[in-house]
């Protein structure tokens, strides 16, 4: 039965968090960190939908080779805007900001995090953020990419990067504040008995990724700050006509963008982490490498960006240095896998959604992994540097991986954070429907690079044209498989099922607590009397 | 004047007669190796002001440990951007393409 | 009196005053990647053209320079005393000596301000008004144009301490803070400290080059 000893408690006698105060002002002043995960929420499936619809129209855009319905102009304004937009307004605030705010006490059998005004700055900044990108972008005419690189950016591009780049800034912001807020949480609110041993894995990837939002995206912030000096004031370390080096800029942006690689998995990680045991029915296996090897993702994380350089002019011996360390990194990733492997073995695995979406994340992270090891290969990175073949790489591990995740933790939380049960067979559906119209659309992207198709094109030669119609055919399919949700889900809030406290079966304080939870999360102070995933062994 | 605070004003002297030799150090002519002195006098007038103002000598250890990761971590910058530029190799220079 | 200000997710004020400690630690920490990349970037600037940047920071003002340092560490030594009192409960003591450092730090500024008056007049602001005679033009102007960053940045950096130094010295002077309850204190002297170490090596690396010998 359920693990810790804590035993379910009935409905308290106040209301759950949903109906403590129903004013637009007790949502918008809140500090309840479920509430601001909530908002969260809202905030970052509005930013999502707006970057899908920018990954629409390049996909509709590049079914004919000379380009269906946008200039060349347009098309680099949207893939900006689509890059932009998906990685700081959606990957990487996505499962930190919205499973982390609202699970991370619950797990930690605590009230609130530690700063719970700073949680809601951190919301207002991430909002006000988005107003400001967005407005740069859509207003502006940005098309430098998301990566920003120079000199183009503060020589060639127009006005609105400016705005664009203090709107990224303002972002960082957040995401600092957020990993702060998560770290100290972790280190100073642990329920009693909570040890490190007993968190689960979903905390320890958290506290990883928060590392890396706390010491990573400063600098982020402070290049971007260069970045719009230099183009303010004609002026910088960055511009080679200065005297500047713009490969500084890209030592200096990768720094952050590759462990922020990271950030946009490793949550997913942990999410997967809790749902592999929760319906294999079994402990998770290996967990004290499961839990250390999300600390070394974040550490050696930070030792491999310049990965992203090897054609781009740094020294060949700081190559070899890198490449070597990426092939490091990839350890700890496959450690995962092997472990959520070997804990379905001989499981009694049941195949509700959440677990088609981590089973998806599993295959899908595994195929963007091994592919970023033929990237961190010096001599094949020559060749497919800036094809497709990169696009496929990271949208496996962004996309495949990260936006499975994100779906899985909505379904497998749903009924905690709103008290009501998805349709089970609708969400098996769309599980299934995003995985082929996902490999639908990326597959093709790999055969594309490998055959040399450069990235960031609006046309390209007619031999490419089959492979193209494959991954239209293929987004127009996932375009289809993310709206479901939204509606199913939707109808679930007013028409679905009432949930119980713990409708899986599952270990770990959150389900401990009442479907939706109270505002306090819990009665009484928890107490901790053994480790996570306490799901009895099967039988030999 | 209690003792703690007492100790506070001699390393106060102390910040100050390190300014001051950081300061004469610009004018000795060390040449290449001004810069590294000048880092290493600064890095222990940081070092007094977080040991003693700070009071990490009193903290708990995990605040050696969250001051310590910003240090590590900028170390990380630093030396992995110089493993780039130390060995960049001059072509033009050396007269080739 | 001190009960109200204990938030529902603390055991005690032990347990807040120790949390919110090691948030500002946190903080300092960030802080340290932000402005540490600033200086990454002026560093690696400075090995591709390090004459250049010797003669540029040749005409930084000194004096002032060396002036402001000793004012921002005697401020500190002023912070550390009133998070020392504190500590004893002493919160007459714990806001006189904060007064003392905010006016030692509004006194940095005012010196700054006279410094930049002085950089706008012999036209050291980045641009086309820009002149300065060193062996690469360009090099020296993006010099100040990393001087005017970190010490604009650094400026930004001690107004916002300044504010925090004036709030928290006016709870103390009401006497709010006690010996089980300080921790406001202890937070914003942390970070003044940290704003000091940062004009430590900005002072060492911006205002030292290019002297002599």
């Amino acid at each position: 039965m359920t693990a810790t000893t804590i035993v379910e408690l009935p409905r308290p006698r106040g209301d759950s968090y949903l109906t403590d105060g129903t004013t637009l002002s007790s949502w918008l002043l809140t500090h309840d960190h479920k509430r601001i995960a909530i908002l969260y929420c809202l905030s970052i499936t509005v930013f999502f939908f707006i970057g899908g619809a920018a990954a629409a129209l390049i996909r509709l855009n590049l079914i004919t080779p000379r380009g269906l319905l946008l200039d060349a102009e347009t098309y680099n304004r949207i893939f900006t805007l689509h890059g932009v937009v998906m990685v700081w307004l959606f990957l990487v605030p996505s499962i930190p900001t919205t499973f982390g705010n609202f699970l991370l006490p619950l797990m930690l059998g605590a009230k609130d995090l530690a700063f719970p005004r700073i949680n809601l700055l951190s919301w207002y900044l991430f909002v006000l953020s988005g107003v400001i990108v967005l407005a740069g972008l859509i207003g502006g005419s940005v098309d430098t990419g998301w990566t920003f690189y120079e000199p183009l950016s503060s020589g060639y591009a127009s006005g609105a990067l400016v705005v664009v780049v203090g709107g990224i800034f303002v972002n960082g912001f957040s995401s600092i504040l957020t990993g702060l807020n998560f770290v100290v949480t972790i280190h100073r609110l642990r329920a009693p008995g909570l040890t490190w041993y007993r968190l689960p894995i979903f905390c320890w990837s958290t506290y990883a990724t928060s590392v890396i939002l706390m010491l990573a995206t400063p600098v982020l912030a402070v290049t971007l700050l260069l970045v719009a000096a230099e183009h303010l004031w004609g002026v910088g370390v960055f511009d080679p006509a200065h005297g500047g080096d713009p490969l500084l800029f890209q030592h200096m942006f990768w720094f952050y963008s590759h462990p922020a690689v990271y950030i946009m998995i490793l949550p997913g990680m942990g999410v997967v982490s809790e749902i592999v045991p929760a319906f294999a029915r079994k402990p998770l296996f290996g967990y004290h490498f499961v839990a250390w090897s999300s600390v070394a993702i974040a550490v050696i994380g930070f030792l491999v960006w310049g990965h992203h350089m090897f054609v781009a002019g740094e020294s060949i011996y700081a190559a070899l240095v890198f490449s070597f360390l990426s092939f490091i990194v990839a350890v700890p990733s496959a450690i995962k896998v092997f472990n959520w492997l070997a804990t379905l073995h001989k499981g009694s695995i049941s195949f509700e959604a959440p677990m088609l979406y981590a089973l998806g994340f599993i295959l899908l992270f595994t195929i963007g992994g091994l592919t970023g090891l033929f990237l961190a290969t010096l001599a094949f990175d020559e060749h497919v540097t800036a094809t497709y073949f990169v696009v496929a790489h990271f949208h496996y591990i962004m996309v495949g991986g990260m936006v499975s995740a994100y779906f899985a933790a909505l379904h497998y939380w749903w009924p905690k954070v709103t008290g009501r049960l998805y349709p089970e067979s609708w969400a098996r559906f769309a599980a299934i429907l995003i995985f082929f119209g996902f490999n639908l659309t990326f597959f093709p992207q790999f055969i594309l690079g490998y055959l040399g198709m450069p990235r960031r094109y609006a046309t390209y030669p007619p031999e490419f044209q089959v492979w193209n119609v494959f991954s239209s055919a293929g987004a127009s399919i996932l375009a289809a498989a993310y709206v479901l949700p939204l509606f199913y889900l939707t109808w679930s809030l007013f028409r679905g099922e009432r949930a119980p406290g713990n409708p899986w079966g599952a270990t770990g304080l959150e389900w401990q607590s009442a479907s939706p939870p109270p505002t306090d999360n819990f009665e009484r102070t928890p107490r901790v009397t053994r480790p996570p995933y306490d799901y009895p062994e099967p039988a030999a | 004047m209690k003792p703690p605070v007492r100790r506070a004003l001699i390393v106060w002297l102390g910040l100050l007669l390190l300014l001051a030799g950081n300061t004469a150090l610009a004018f000795v002519g060390l040449g290449a190796l001004a810069p590294l002195a000048h880092i290493a006098v600064a890095a222990a007038m940081a070092a007094l002001v977080l040991v003693v103002f700070m009071e990490l000598d009193r903290g708990a250890s995990l605040f050696w440990v969250f001051a310590g990761a910003g240090f590590f971590w900028l170390t990380i910058l630093f030396a992995l951007t110089a493993a780039d530029y130390l060995t960049r190799y001059n072509f033009a220079a050396a007269g080739g393409g | 009196m001190s009960e109200h200000v204990l938030e529902k997710q603390f055991v005690d004020l032990a347990h807040q005053s120790e949390t919110a400690e090691l948030g500002i630690w946190g903080f300092i920490a960030t802080e340290v990647l932000f402005l540490g990349g600033l200086f990454a970037a002026y560093g690696f600037f400075r090995y591709l053209h390090p004459a250049a940047i010797a003669q540029a920071a040749a005409h930084t003002d000194l004096k002032i320079g060396a002036a402001n340092t000793a004012l921002l560490l005697t401020s500190s030594f002023f912070m550390s005393w009133a998070s020392l009192a504190a500590r004893d409960g002493e919160s007459r003591i714990v806001a006189r000596v904060m007064f003392v450092a905010a006016a030692l730090g509004v006194v940095f500024l005012g010196l700054k301000a006279i410094e930049y008056t002085d950089d706008i007049h012999e036209h050291l602001w980045p641009g086309p008004g820009f002149s300065l005679p060193t062996a690469d033009p360009k090099a020296g102007e993006v010099f100040y144009f990393i001087y005017w960053l970190l010490t604009g940045i650094h400026a930004l950096h001690l107004m916002a301490g300044i504010g925090a130094i004036l709030v928290i010295a006016n709870r103390a002077r009401h006497g709010v803070f006690t010996r089980a309850y300080h921790a406001p204190v202890r937070v914003v002297s942390l970070y003044w400290h940290f704003v000091d170490i940062v004009w430590i090596f900005l002072f060492a690396l911006i205002y030292l080059p290019g002297r002599g010998g």
